[in-house]
């Protein structure tokens, strides 16, 4: 008995250090890339310091905190994350849905839409932010191309180039790109549904429509929770298409916290208020994440 | 009274309806379409000519200069930059996500449920939120505008969905198959290799183009830590050409359909497992 429970003592600690041995390197990664760097992201935003080695690196206390909390500049970003993530779960849920609902009615001959449907999703944002700054271009861009066809005289539509057109033309772009992703997300969706569903549907009588709004749609429910938490997130953190677009401009009028963050940092090298902002960020993106979680659990158990 | 159903009309409806639907599937390619048309019609043209043509004409006559000046101005060493750093982050982040997966997967230890749950947690920290220290700790190992210095930050960011994908996957694989390695004299080490591993295949190889395909475009990392132009990645390729030629707009046109090219290529061969790789993203919730 007592050598059993010795074997069995053996056991767990050879576990141990199996456990220990293969989780090893993930768990040093990840405490060096991602643990240490938030945590000190919150000491260095009680400094003034401009981010180089041998400058003072003063503590100021809550003072980028404070100035944080009154600065408009922040808020008027944190603003425009929220238009953003609106209009996205608004637009590309939708029209990902409506697309994929297509295609899944209309089976394998409708193949070459999916394929020149997903395309844009296939571009990194980089290239989709410079792709569209020259095809907004006031001049040799598409848009100004096709309303001087329409109007028969030199036209320049300028949709970057003032608030608030730009953020609705940023909002447009991101759109373009990101549909292709729910569109697939929403085709698997429909793919996942049991074949004799539909069967059943079908013995009791019901049609292709009546099957789709009855049946289909109701059975995506948790789908949809997952793809607007994704656009959620996604669209508080938002950043490479707007930087190379338009960083921010025209004078803030397509700023986000990302990009204000990036700017204080990079660019003014105001490594104390870059942290608070990103901090700041680090924080409304949590909370808010965590409220929708728990609004959406509340309805699902209705 | 059942209401009778005219099967006639009902035919016509439906007729209707598919046009319509169509045609609304039409109009949403074109709007696909339309933004790749300018790219690579413009990149074919004199940037001289791009202000007297218009853009919505055919380059006449077409100039394919633009093509031979981008390739002999450093293009393929952006490319070249970028095969390499994402093919090592890859396949150093697909060794290190498996091997923490299978003891949360497949044994029994303390902190198993602490440890996954803050693995799982990880998703969704933002980049920006570890930015400055990460870009301080690399400044302060000396490795400034070295390539390798995005090889801890991409292996780092790509670990936490890796792990929480590949273990769901390992946790699949039946427990008859350990009991009777087990019984052959098997220990845990030689299971992993033996066992687990050549059984997650499918997760893996999901997850190796999800992540190549992100790693691949990154650009907030590069961005900040690259700032020689001989050290840059393909995404960062963008910027530098449009900040020696700013007005050449087909020039930078040719490069953004150069880089984008290689994509389009791998999906129009391996579309499904692309499309399946790039979803891996969404299982999250």
């Amino acid at each position: 008995m007592a050598k059993l429970q010795g074997m069995a003592k053996k056991d767990a600690r050879s576990t141990a250090i199996a456990a220990t041995v293969f989780l090893f390197p993930a768990v040093a990664l990840l405490i060096v890339y991602m643990v240490y760097p938030i945590i000190d992201t919150f000491l260095i935003s009680r400094l003034k310091w401009n981010g180089f080695y041998t400058a003072e690196k003063i503590n100021v206390g809550w003072d980028n905190w404070i100035a944080l909390f009154n600065d408009q500049l922040f808020w008027n970003a944190f603003l425009h994350n929220v238009i953003l993530m609106v209009c996205s779960i608004l637009i590309q849920i939708p029209l990902g849905l409506l697309l994929a609902t297509f295609l899944d009615a209309g089976g394998r001959k409708t193949n070459i839409f999916k394929i020149i449907w997903f395309l844009p999703y296939l571009m990194s944002s980089v290239a989709v932010a410079f792709l569209f700054y020259y095809l907004l271009a006031t001049s040799g861009g598409l848009i100004s191309g096709i309303a001087t066809l329409l109007s028969g005289k030199r036209t320049m539509v300028d949709l970057l180039g003032s608030s608030p057109q730009a953020l609705y033309a940023v909002i447009g772009v991101i759109a373009w790109q990101y549909t292709p992703f729910y569109m697939v997300y929403f085709i698997a969706g429909y793919s996942n549904i049991d074949v004799s569903l539909y069967e059943a549907a079908v013995i009791d009588g019901a049609n292709r429509r009546q099957y789709l709004f009855k049946v289909a749609i109701p059975l995506l429910g948790p789908i949809f929770k997952t793809a607007c938490t994704m656009s959620l997130i996604g669209s508080l953190k938002y950043f490479d298409l707007i930087w190379n677009m338009t960083q921010g401009g025209p004078s803030g009028g397509t700023e986000l916290m990302a990009t204000y963050m990036y700017k204080m940092s990079f660019q003014k090298f105001n490594m104390g208020y870059g942290s608070a902002v990103a901090g700041g960020m680090f924080i409304l993106i949590t909370v808010i994440a965590l409220l929708f979680q728990k609004v959406f659990v509340v309805k699902e158990d209705y | 009274m059942a209401k009778i159903v005219n099967p006639q009309h009902e035919k016509i409806k439906s007729r209707i309806a598919w046009g319509i639907a169509i045609t609304l599937a039409i109009i949403w390619v074109v709007v696909t379409l339309g933004p790749f048309v300018f790219m690579v019609l413009n990149s074919f043209r004199d940037k001289k000519m791009m202000g007297r043509q218009g853009v919505l004409h055919f380059p006449d006559p077409w100039y394919f200069q633009n093509y031979p000046d981008v390739i002999n101005n450093g293009f393929f060493g952006f490319f070249f930059r970028s095969v390499i750093i994402v093919s090592i982050s890859l396949v150093l982040m697909l060794i290190i996500s498996s091997f923490a997966a299978y003891p949360l997967a497949r044994m029994k230890f303390k902190l198993r449920g602490f440890l996954y749950a803050g693995i799982v947690a990880m998703m969704s920290v933002p980049m920006h939120v570890t930015l400055i220290p990460v870009y301080q700790m690399t400044n302060s190992m000396g490795l400034t505008n070295n390539l390798f210095s995005l090889l801890g930050p991409y292996v780092a960011f790509a670990l936490p969905m890796a792990v929480f994908i590949l273990t769901g996957f390992m946790m699949t694989i039946p427990s008859e198959m350990e009991e009777a390695a087990v019984i052959d004299g098997c220990n845990k080490y030689n299971m992993f290799f033996r066992i687990i591993l050549p059984l997650s295949k499918a997760g893996l190889s999901t997850l190796a183009i999800y992540n190549a395909v992100g790693m691949w475009n990154e650009f907030a990392f590069a961005n900040t830590f690259l700032t020689d132009i001989r050290v840059k990645t393909l995404p960062l390729a963008l910027g530098a050409f449009k900040g020696e030629h700013s007005q050449d707009t087909p020039l930078i046109l040719t490069v953004l359909t150069l880089s984008a090219l290689p994509t389009i290529i791998l999906f129009i061969f391996f579309q499904d497992k692309l499309v399946k790789g790039m979803m891996a993203g969404a299982v999250k919730g």
